[in-house]
């Protein structure tokens, strides 16, 4: 069974400092790891290509240095990295993302039974690059999926997590799943694996090798545009209770959650 | 014309209606709700919230969302009523039908927005938080239409109902061909409903300084006096006393309550930048020097479940006063 696997490079929010004026978080300076979603995105792909055979691929759009983090799902057991990055990919929305990834799926004929995504980035955080790239490539979609329970020939069985319960679905192959974080929990790269990863190849390829027009993709081919950016930074002044204060303090979180205890709400 | 997708009849829906029309009466657009659900219903009362117009597909088929069906008879629809703007509540449908409609229709699409206006020219001004919740970015769509946005739920009010006002019911065919599926529903389990995180408007959060993972359950004592909804730090949810879905910080979700309750949590940056634009933060933490009373407005130095305890003693005895 043949996967792929799109991942993301996000900064690495387990580490990330704030600016302690504005609140706001330093991106220079931090690390890139892989969208934790995604990670765990690759976990289920490598555990069902290890009971089924077959071969897993990571496709990423993002800068150079996205290398770092295919090069990790290579020493994870992935078999085949592909890199498209170009300035002409630069300020994509997820419409233009999708674009990008599909196509390069098709124009690359690459061959697949499954297309596994993280549920989001943890820093755009909108979700929607899976299933556009699904509807971009008319495959059936599942979102949401919070357990994979049986996987056969032409089909698989998954659990979909949703706000009223879990559904269960069947869903005919190829296709293309959202995973939430609970499919699989993640391995640790061995010193094997990190060794074979060095001596493999990341195959990388611009615009103009896959034939993209420029004003298709990136800023200029993206339908949505930033109008502006605004900071809501609010500063807090924080009353402290202690010791014999604590019994003032404590009347003051019942007068705040009193109008709580009825009415829906809204 | 402002088009509300949704597949209910239900609060989000109306939320969506009270906000289409607001947009609406600005510039002179009409207001369409269009539903893909499973039962009939009193439609026209749709007209007391705002809409003109509902066009509703109904089938017992579509009584759960799938994919196939649904991006179908949406596309069919969307491309005949050719409206300006779709906006969706961002719940596990819309945010998964929107992006494979904005796909197709080959136009924007903004996730999960906290604020939405009109310009003149009709542009919809979409605003979401941005990286961390405390930057908000505003995203328009220029030259693209429809132009689309999910909308967080409980973002806006629900408006109220106009008794006089009734919609026009255009009802949508729905063909066996529409409800050709690649995927197939085999069976749905109901959970007992725990608050959604975001879209509650009292989050009691959890860490590690709870001490033991019976305690979670003071949490949810309170949580639910509160119809509130119980939140978690990554170490709760890695230790496996809450599932993934309770988790507030950057690698679980960003929040926004009107209350927030952060026990027994020290205040790990990632978990800041995920709650640190709620409305009111109280924080108890035996630690009086623990980062999260830097983000709060008021804090309780003293041990986080006994407190918790307490604080739930005190609200039930109230309520048990007022009945």
């Amino acid at each position: 069974m043949n996967i792929i696997v799109l991942v993301k490079q996000v900064p690495d929010t387990e580490n990330v400092k704030l600016d302690p004026e504005t609140g706001i978080m330093i991106r220079e300076g931090i690390d890139v790891v892989m969208n934790p979603f995604d990670s765990h995105g690759l976990e289920l792909a490598l555990r069902i290509k290890e009971s089924r055979g077959g071969k897993v691929t990571v496709i990423s759009m993002g800068p150079p240095n996205t290398e770092e983090v295919l090069r990790e799902a290579l020493a994870l057991g992935a078999d085949e990295a592909i890199l498209l990055t170009d300035r002409i990919f630069a300020g994509s929305d997820t419409w233009a993302t999708s674009f990008v990834l599909s196509e390069a799926i098709k124009r690359l004929s690459l061959d697949f039974d499954l297309i596994v995504c993280g549920e989001k980035a943890t820093d755009g955080e909108t979700g929607q690059v899976g299933p556009e790239v699904g509807a971009l490539l008319d495959l059936p979609v599942i979102t949401y999926v919070s357990n994979v329970i049986d996987v056969s020939d032409g089909e698989m069985v998954l659990e979909r997590s949703v706000e009223d319960g879990v559904e269960r679905w069947k869903v005919k192959l190829p296709a293309l799943i959202s995973v939430m974080r609970s499919v699989a929990e993640p391995r640790l790269p061995t010193l094997a694996g990190k060794k074979k990863a060095l001596k493999m190849e990341i195959k990388v390829f611009s615009g103009k090798d896959l034939g993209f027009n420029p004003k298709k993709v990136g800023l200029p081919g993206s339908p949505t545009r930033v109008v502006s950016v605004f900071n809501t930074k609010v500063s807090r002044e924080c009353v402290l209770y202690e010791g014999k204060e604590l019994e003032e303090g404590l009347k003051k979180i019942i007068e705040i959650l009193k109008p709580f205890v009825e009415g829906d709400g809204r | 014309m402002i088009m509300v997708l949704n597949n209910a009849f239900d609060k989000n829906s109306l939320e969506l209606l009270g906000k289409a029309r607001e947009l609406a009466n600005k510039v002179g657009y009409r207001v369409v709700l269009f539903l893909i659900t499973g039962k009939e219903e009193n439609f026209e009362r749709a007209g007391g919230y705002g809409a003109d117009e509902v066009v509703a597909a109904v089938h017992p088929q579509l009584k759960r969302f799938s994919l196939d069906p649904f991006l179908r008879i949406s596309e069919r629809v969307v491309r005949r009523y050719n409206p300006s703007i779709i906006i969706s509540p961002a719940t596990t449908f819309g945010r998964t039908l929107l992006p494979a409609l904005a796909a197709k229709l080959k136009t924007g699409l903004t996730a999960d927005c906290t604020g939405l206006e009109i310009d003149d020219e009709g542009n919809l001004l979409q605003t979401r938080p941005a990286i961390g919740g405390n930057v908000m970015a505003t995203i328009k769509t220029p030259n693209h239409r429809p132009q689309m946005a999910t909308v967080r739920p409980k973002t806006f009010p629900i408006p109220r109902y106009a008794d006089s006002k009734k919609a026009k019911v255009v009802i949508e065919k729905v063909t066996d061909e529409d409800l050709k599926d690649r995927c197939f529903l085999l069976d749905f389990k109901e959970k007992e409903m725990e608050a959604n995180i975001q879209e509650a408007d009292v989050i009691v959060s959890v860490g590690k300084g709870l001490r033991r993972k019976e305690n979670v359950e003071i949490a949810r004592k309170l949580a639910r006096l509160v119809r509130g909804a119980v939140g978690a730090t990554r170490a709760v949810v890695d230790a496996k006393w809450l599932s993934q879905d309770h988790q507030v910080g950057l690698s679980g979700k960003v929040v926004k309550p009107k209350v927030y309750i952060a026990a027994g949590i020290s205040g790990a940056v990632q978990h800041i930048a995920g709650m640190q634009t709620s409305e009111f933060v109280i924080a108890i933490n035996k630690d009086k020097y623990a980062p999260i009373f830097k983000v709060a407005d008021l804090g309780l130095v003293a041990d986080a479940a006994s407190t918790l305890e307490e604080i739930a003693r005190r609200l039930e005895s109230l309520r048990e006063a007022g009945n």
